[in-house]
């Protein structure tokens, strides 16, 4: 099932809001797009790299401690923090860089909040032998140093960007910049389902493998489709990759969460589902943060990868016509989420997986026993530990945990 | 108010000059002092003022007007505002002189299209320019500027192919705008070589005159860039100078550009 009313439109959202000088590139981008996906060879290609290089499929782990201390559905992982690099991040720069190296481009630029999308495009290029330059905000590089390390470790360049919030907004500003500049000779690889036409349905297709893969491990592991998914939601790639298979099974239950950051009503935070108004931000009509002037408000999250003021236009739909469920969890609620995670199952979740898991326990109990309720674990949390560790151990959570 | 800006190209024509479309931005360094600029500029012998309205997220813009518009939000400047404020009082001092708006579209669309174009209209300003709308996104806007008589201009770009270029120009209303590099807005030292030739093609396609922007900042750059179009824009070099050394600075700039522009 498909969301897409009209090409590169969700509804209302979507489209291609550019300067002019990028229309052409993004109409060749969805012409070599169109024609990659007509090739079975390409997606062979894909899902080949996908299967040796990042070791899909992922599994779907049954975490039966949180099952228990949360006494409602059964509750399984879905484990993207188990791809190569780290994250799901990587699923969508296998195909993007492929997909640029089928068009015969030599250069990418990709754009980085938390950095995990950096990491798996700079590992993407090297792969493939392509000059990979990465844009990221001030902000982010100084809280991210381990993923900007990385990045450097696998021979790319990462620019930090010093307009604005310095956080990813203006990282996608500035390399959408660069792009301009540069556009005939390179390929910019958008990490999220977000920008102009056709990214969103790019990134949306090939981070779909994450929900093709539950789909069939369900069948398998519990013999039905889950009767819920949740995810966390900043731009929503991983959301939407996890939730798109499932659109049209009315039995499945979509539920997106956003950054509550210090709360809905301190003005700082990243839900632009919950709280957003109409707006063009990066090329795509959406739900975006934005004041009563049209001035791009700067979104908080403690997780530098749900730090952005916009969302992608095909979660604007699906949240507006109400198929997927929207909540939010607080700075403070995703820490607890991951404390406790980690100490439940052993895992180390992603500030921004911790988002779904914060509002995960209340979702199983409302489901109930006899239910099935799948959380994407989107990455893993290694490059968020100095900034946690920089908050102290929070004394409530020595204790519950 | 209807053909201000035919009329503006027209007057330069009959003068024996390529116009000048200046650019400046409303609101740097405060809604007041950016009026001193825009009259300055037509001081300068601007024909045409391109009101720039900050955007926080300017993705067409280089590093000067990036600038400048983060100076104008600090200030306080919005598009209600410069409408209410900046827009009559320039309008007050430069009678002559066709306004031409320049932000983007989510500035407009907060504000609502139809109360744009009305606004705009009661206040005085001719046309918009909105770098992110390309034509495949502007039918609705497109409607709403119609009704009012504000002509929306469309931009060229050195990537448009010559079919699209046909395309776009083929509806153009006040003039058709020439990126003439690859790239954001702001100063360059060269200019791309067959820009003559492109600036020529759109021309024969257009019903409406056809000028060159991004990139030009000397008298030099305008002379040859201004035989083969109808006029140029300059925006980074005045919106440098005005901060630099104020309105005297963006006249300057304005008069030395108009110089090259003498045929």
């Amino acid at each position: 099932m498909d969301t897409q009313t009209a090409p590169g439109r969700f509804g209302r959202y979507g489209g291609r809001y550019v300067p002019e000088t990028l229309v052409p590139a993004l109409l060749e981008l969805e012409q070599a797009y169109a024609e990659a996906r007509k090739d079975p060879a390409f997606d062979e290609q894909v899902a080949q790299v996908l299967r040796e290089f990042v070791g899909r499929e992922t599994p779907l782990t049954p975490a039966r401690r949180l099952t228990e201390k949360w006494g409602g559905a059964e509750v399984w992982l879905k484990r993207e923090d188990l791809a190569h690099t780290g994250a799901h991040k990587i699923n969508n720069t296998i195909g993007q860089v492929l997909l640029a190296r089928r068009m015969g481009k030599k250069r990418v630029i990709a754009e980085t909040g938390a950095g995990q999308h950096g990491v798996a495009t700079a590992t993407a290029c090297a792969l493939f032998g392509l000059t990979c330059e990465v844009y990221m905000g001030a902000l982010d590089v100084e809280r991210q140093a381990l993923n900007v390390f990385r990045m450097k470790a696998l021979g790319a360049t990462v620019r930090p960007v010093e307009s604005g919030s310095r956080t990813l907004k203006d990282a996608m500003n500035e390399a959408m910049r660069v792009w301009v500049s540069q556009v005939e000779d390179t390929y910019y690889v958008i990490g999220s389902a977000a920008g102009p036409h056709p990214y969103p349905t790019i990134v949306r297709d090939f981070q779909s493998v994450i929900g093709r893969e539950i789909r069939t491990q369900s069948l398998v592991a519990f013999g039905k489709l889950p009767d819920a998914i949740i995810a966390c939601i900043g731009g929503g790639s991983n959301a939407i990759g996890a939730l798109h298979p499932f659109l049209g099974d009315a039995s499945v239950r979509l539920v997106g969460v956003e950054a509550g950051g210090h709360g809905l009503d301190s003005g700082q935070h990243g839900a632009s589902l919950t709280l957003g108004t109409e707006g063009v931000l990066h090329g795509s009509r959406s739900l975006v943060l934005q004041d009563e002037h049209g001035q791009i408000i700067e979104a908080h999250s403690i997780s530098a990868g749900l730090d952005y003021p916009g969302v992608g236009p095909e979660l604007a739909h699906m949240a507006k016509t109400g198929r997927m469920e929207v909540r939010t969890a607080t700075d403070d609620e995703a820490l607890a989420a991951f404390y406790m995670v980690s100490r439940t199952e052993g895992i180390l979740p992603a500030l921004e997986s911790s988002h779904a898991f914060a509002r995960a326990g209340e979702l199983a109990r409302e489901l109930g026993k006899g239910k099935y309720l799948v959380i994407n674990c989107s990455g893993r949390g290694d490059k968020d530990v100095a900034t946690i560790a920089a908050r102290g151990m929070p004394p409530a959570i020595q204790e519950k945990a | 108010m209807s053909g201000e800006i035919a009329e503006a190209f027209a007057r330069a024509k009959a003068r024996g000059e390529g116009a000048l479309v200046a650019y400046a931005m409303a609101g740097d360094p405060d809604l007041a002092r950016s009026v001193d600029v825009f009259a300055a500029c037509v001081e300068g012998g601007a024909d045409i003022l391109e009101i720039g309205v900050a955007f926080s997220d300017p993705i067409a813009d280089g590093p000067v007007i990036q600038a400048a518009s983060e100076r104008a939000l600090k200030a306080g400047s919005t598009l209600k505002r410069v409408l209410d404020e900046v827009v009559p009082a320039v309008r007050a001092r430069c009678p002559q002189t066709p306004l031409v708006v320049m932000t983007y579209v989510n500035v407009v669309m907060a504000l609502g299209e139809e109360r744009y174009a009305k606004l705009a209209r009661e206040r005085g300003v001719s046309g918009t320019i909105l770098p992110d709308l390309p034509p495949e996104e502007s039918a609705g806007l497109r409607e709403a500027f119609d009704k009012e008589g504000l002509e929306l201009i469309p931009l060229c770009a050195p990537t448009t192919s010559p079919a699209r270029a046909e395309r776009i120009v083929k509806d153009a209303r006040g003039f058709v705008y020439c990126v003439s590099v690859a790239g954001v807005t702001g100063m360059r030292s060269e200019l791309p070589a067959n820009l003559s030739e492109r600036l020529e093609m759109v021309r024969r396609s257009s019903p409406v005159p056809v000028v060159a922007g991004f990139g030009i900042s000397n008298a030099e750059q305008a002379r040859v860039v201004g035989a083969h179009a109808d006029g140029v824009v300059v925006g980074s070099a005045i919106v440098r100078a005005a901060q630099a050394d104020g309105p005297a600075a963006a006249r300057q700039v304005c008069a030395e550009i108009k110089r090259g522009l003498k045929r």
